[in-house]
């Protein structure tokens, strides 16, 4: 195939372009994950968002989601975009769609799909705060480290 | 000559993106030992490590050319 399904870029996201690379005669089910930005976090009132990749190796990643997922569900196509750079609230940072002749499987391929890349995808999310700002550290966002430097070592696969 | 590639709070503290390192057929561990006494980085105990894109395991071996990256806990999505 010659579309790019794994993708960074520093662009708003084309949400329907992005389904249509996923779109074909054999799906009965498409299902569309958006990462989007909040504004608030346990009380914290966030500005705006950065994210930096390690693109070549970010995009590297996300195929290799990808060939687990059509490992795990038969039949499945999986297109992601992740975008870099600044962006403001409810902007969308990340974009998942899977299609499948079922929507089982598409709806369990696209939850797997975002916890892999918290787990193995080398982007960073710093979070600029009301009141500060702070690189997030930790892939299940549960631990950001105050001085910016994380004091423990994240939980997840990272094999 | 190896190449370090830097990335989030590493390259904030650091204050840069990259650093070449004279070494070849030292370790992954090896040379975070260097690094971490040579810029005070602490928490280089705590990154992931990469070569030439593919993680790596502290054991692995590095040959002059590699591009390393140090890859603190990920927070994409």
């Amino acid at each position: 195939m010659d579309k790019v399904m794994f993708d960074i870029v520093d662009e708003p996201i084309q949400v329907g372009e992005l389904i249509e690379k996923v779109t074909r005669r054999e799906a009965g089910a498409i299902t569309t994950f958006l990462g989007t930005v909040r504004e608030w976090t346990k009380g914290r009132r966030t500005l705006y968002l950065e994210y930096q990749a390690y693109k070549p190796m970010a995009v590297k990643m996300l195929e290799q989601i990808g060939k687990e997922i059509k490992e795990k569900w038969e039949n499945t196509e999986v297109a992601i975009t992740h975008r870099v750079g600044r962006l403001d609230l409810s902007e969308v940072a990340v974009a998942i769609v899977v299609s499948s002749p079922h929507r089982k499987a598409a709806y369990e391929a696209n939850e797997y799909a975002i916890e892999r890349i918290k787990q193995i995808v080398p982007i960073w999310k710093k979070e600029h705060w009301e009141d500060g700002e702070t690189w997030i550290g930790d892939q299940l966002e549960q631990v950001p480290y105050p001085d910016g430097e994380p004091t423990k070592i994240g939980k997840g696969d990272m094999s | 000559m190896i190449t370090v590639l830097l990335f989030a709070q590493l390259q904030d503290s650091i204050g840069k993106e990259q650093i070449e390192m004279e070494a070849s057929n030292i370790s992954i561990s090896e040379l975070k030992e260097r690094l971490k006494s040579t810029y005070n980085l602490p928490q280089i105990d705590h990154v992931m490590i990469s070569v030439n894109e593919e993680y790596a395991l502290p054991g692995d071996m590095l040959s002059s050319g590699d591009v390393v990256a140090l890859i603190p806990p990920v927070s994409g999505g």
